[in-house]
């Protein structure tokens, strides 16, 4: 072993060492470095399934099989089939019904929270339980809670006088419609409330004294004040209510399973069942692509927004 | 006088806070009032539903004796974490990158990634299904602990990039002249200074994960592999026969750990969660 080479080597050793650690004080070396590994993941698992998504769409690939392009086939195919056609109805009524519904049950909670009282923490923390409880989970107590015999609201009202019969939740089309709806509106109405409040609390209190000196009522303070200075959060709450929604899957899929007799099918379940229970991925993904324009347009807004927030 | 502005709170406050609880606590009630009550009490329509008879642990034994619950928990346990771990680290870097390096491409990269949060599962679960399949990944926890991160990295990328914005400049700034790399800075500085987002960041991931169906219903098949909700629907409904006790005890058990994780770090949860609306 001779002396000067190893030297050599270790001279360029550190050579090597100092260029690389001059290379890391250039911001543009080290960003791309630093994000690399997030986009890598994001590239294999997100953007390419989602090319890949678009493509099946257009091919009669069916599980363990690769497919070939088909055109518009599995488009036409779908719009012939009436199941597809009371799917749309039914995403459309989840979507838009529990959405609704959880904006305004969300917004009156959000105002009687606001209040100062004791144990005003605790009451934040349990509001939030349906939202941090895994939603499959409380799917289940739903399901239970819906039991054709055994339901314990059957039973409340029955003691209350205001039906005489057990009511078949489930077995029902328009029953089971609102029952789906009912569990989507129990669990995303902690996010609008808690989403709210945070923008409730911003809301200067000099706002409603200055209004009440000039006579204002309640109601008319929360027209005038309340609604259009959270009218930007709202907005961003609603997008993202509406995505998730319109997108649901789980809440329908333990429930129900899309029925009675594919009755309650919105576009996630309906695609699953074809595509994971049918092998008909093509089909699937066709169903999927279906969503896509109104997904578009829900980004699209909620983009507008924050950027005008920015 | 005092009497009617207190009927008047009672009737503007109290009477709609003790409706909205009734109605979101509801369903826990019920899940916990069935999972201890007995088969013979659960389906004896004499009896009142809403109140428990004689209290019995036996639908709690049959849920850990029959069925593989704990070997479910720990399966969503090793799943929820890795995840959690791996986006943590990859997001932090990236957050930083974006917010503080303002490098050429800084401004799509953050845009590019936000969109990411914005694409559904339902969307994406069959092409992955398909890639999942050809990494060969099928039927393994890998396929969840790295598809996980797909939903968890946009959200806190989202999140940190709003700590990093608190943070001042300054201080970087300082540390720079004194001749610290950026590397140094970054593990010296920013990472101590962001620990509270980090937390809230985490513990998002972490309940996220474990609360996720889809992907874990669409590629695992094998029972010994199962995360818990998709252990408990497959192997507790056979056929027609609902173990409801059952089912009820293992919503309830697989419930506690997020809600207990959730109970110490409220504030931070709701910091995450106003935060990622905000930024």
């Amino acid at each position: 072993m001779d002396a000067i080479s190893a030297a050599e080597q270790t001279n360029n050793q550190t050579g090597f060492r100092r260029k690389i650690s001059q290379a890391l004080e250039n911001p543009t070396i080290l960003g791309l470095l630093f994000v690399a590994p997030a986009e890598l993941l994001l590239l294999i698992f997100l953007a390419y399934p989602f090319f890949l998504g678009l493509w099946l769409g257009f091919t009669d690939t069916i599980v363990g099989r690769e497919g070939k392009f088909i055109g518009f086939e599995n488009y036409l195919w779908l719009l012939e089939d009436p199941t597809f056609w009371l799917t749309c109805f039914n995403t459309f009524l989840y979507t838009i019904v529990a959405v609704i519904f959880k904006a305004v049950l969300g917004i009156g909670l959000a105002v009687i929270l606001n209040r100062d009282f004791k144990g005003k923490g605790l009451m934040r923390a349990i509001v939030l339980l349906p939202w941090i409880i895994p939603t499959a989970l409380s799917a289940i107590c739903f399901w239970w809670l819906y039991d054709s015999t055994f339901s314990g609201i059957s039973w409340t009202l029955m003691k209350l006088g205001i039906t005489d019969h057990f009511i078949d939740f489930l077995g029902d089309p328009w029953n089971a419609r609102w029952a789906l709806i009912a569990a989507n509106v129990w669990r995303g109405v902690p996010f609008f409330t808690i989403g709210l409040l945070a923008g409730l609390q911003t809301i200067s209190p000099d706002l409603y004294e200055a209004a009440e000196i000039d006579g204002a009522g309640a109601w008319k303070k929360f027209r005038r004040i309340t609604l259009p200075l959270l009218t930007p959060l709202l907005t961003v709450v609603t997008v993202f209510s509406t995505i998730w929604t319109f997108a649901d899957f789980q809440l329908v899929w333990i429930i129900t399973k899309g029925g009675p007799a594919g009755a309650t099918h919105i576009f996630g379940t309906l695609s699953f069942q074809r595509a994971m229970q049918g092998g008909q991925f093509g089909e699937g993904a066709a169903i999927s692509n279906f969503m896509l324009p109104i997904l578009v347009a829900c980004v699209f807004i909620a983009f507008v927004f924050l950027r005008r927030e920015d | 006088m005092v009497i009617e502005r207190i009927g008047s709170k009672v009737i503007k406050f109290y009477v709609p806070l003790a409706a909205y609880l009734a109605f979101l606590l509801f369903p826990f009630y019920w899940m916990v009032n069935t999972v201890f009550k007995s088969d013979m009490e659960l389906y004896n329509l004499d009896l009142n539903p809403l109140y428990i008879h004689s209290p019995t642990l036996g639908n709690i034994v049959t849920l850990f004796t029959e069925t593989i619950f704990l070997r479910w928990m720990a399966n969503t346990f090793f799943v929820a974490l890795s995840a959690t771990i791996i986006s943590l680290v990859v997001s932090l870097l990236a957050a930083y990158a974006i917010q503080r390096l303002q490098f050429k491409t800084s401004g799509p990269t953050g845009v590019a990634i936000f969109l990411g949060y914005l694409v559904p599962q339902t969307i994406l679960f069959i092409p992955l299904a398909h890639t999942i399949f050809k990494l060969k990944l099928w039927d393994s926890l890998w396929a969840l602990i790295l598809t996980y991160p797909t939903f968890l990295i946009p959200f806190c990328t989202w999140l940190l990039m709003g700590y990093f914005k608190s943070i001042p400049k300054e201080m970087e700034e300082c540390a720079m002249i004194d001749g610290a790399s950026r590397i140094k800075i970054f593990r010296r500085i920013i990472l101590p200074l962001c620990l509270p987002g980090v937390l809230s960041a985490g513990i998002f991931c972490f309940t996220l994960s474990w609360n996720e169906y889809l992907y874990a219903l669409a590629f695992i098949s094998s029972s010994a592999k199962k995360t818990v909700p998709i252990g408990l629907v497959t192997e507790l409904v056979r056929g027609d026969v609902y173990h409801w006790g059952a089912l009820m005890a293992g919503a309830l058990c697989a419930s506690v750990p997020i809600a207990l994780v959730y109970s110490f770090f409220v504030d931070h949860y709701v910091a995450g969660m106003t935060g990622a609306l905000k930024e």
